[in-house]
């Protein structure tokens, strides 16, 4: 094609539309990283502290609001954060046929493992 | 996507000398892609607590084996690593610590911290709670 010999790279992609989406897809990376800093320092302090807890001592913990609140929020920002990073993985690494396939398990993936462990958090939180 | 341009690339990533930098860009997506593995453990925990004591106190007696804690172990190493190299990589973002004295302070920073931390974390939590 002619206009691919003569046309630069950044020529090409303002013709194939903006790059919106992608500083989206960034700051959204950036925005879940700075909320798992204390999120996750908390989850470790909570596991440490709590590595001889029984069932009903685990219980107890969950139930506790803050807990649950923390956690919920934990798992939402976990899931995007990975789906985004795994998402950029595949894209560097899995070319051909595999790429959508696995761009969309991946995705799929993380949404279901964020509503299983956000409904067991609040199922214990909740429950009689 | 196949390389339609006849442009020469980029020599292959084998041909460099492992160094500080590469390795800890390497070592960020290695440890965020583990991490995504702890990810699903904890939402198993987080089930087998909702599913009841049975499920609960098997997946507590995998973590509480041997196994289980070099496990645990592995994983709060790669948790500490991927943290101070996300702080590291927020630090860029703001267009600063680039100089490459500063790539290098930076680098060596996050292998001390996390390396650090994971010991003092394990500490904790081996003598004082037990």
């Amino acid at each position: 094609m002619e206009h691919r010999r003569t046309r630069s790279p950044l020529a090409r992609a303002r013709s194939l539309g903006s790059a919106k989406g992608g500083v989206h897809a960034w700051w959204l990376e950036r925005v879940t990283a700075v909320a798992l800093v204390p999120l996750t320092l908390w989850l470790t302090a909570a596991l440490i502290a709590g590595r001889s807890r029984d069932y009903a001592a685990f219980i107890a913990w969950l139930r506790d609001p803050l807990a649950a609140l923390l956690l919920v929020l934990l798992l939402l920002a976990l899931f995007v954060h990975l789906a985004l990073g795994l998402k950029v993985v595949i894209e560097d690494y899995v070319h051909g046929r595999a790429k959508i396939p696995a761009l969309i398990a991946v995705r799929l993936g993380c949404v279901v493992l964020c509503v299983a462990g956000v409904l067991a958090t609040l199922s214990v939180s909740f429950g009689g | 996507m196949p390389n339609t341009s006849s442009r020469p690339i980029s020599p292959h990533l084998q041909i460099y000398r492992p160094q500080l930098t590469s390795v800890l860009s390497f070592a960020h997506r290695v440890t965020g892609l583990t991490l995504g593995l702890y990810s699903i453990a904890l939402v198993m925990l987080l089930v087998a607590a909702a599913a009841g004591p049975r499920p609960f106190s098997a997946a507590q007696r995998l973590m509480q084996s041997l196994f289980g804690e070099v496990l645990l172990f592995g994983g709060t190493f790669c948790l500490f690593l991927h943290l101070c190299g996300g702080i590291r990589h927020l630090w860029w973002d703001s267009a600063r610590g680039f100089e490459l004295g500063e790539i290098y302070a930076s680098g060596w920073a996050v292998v001390a911290v996390s390396t650090g931390l994971t010991v003092a974390a394990w500490l904790v939590s081996l003598f004082l709670v037990g």
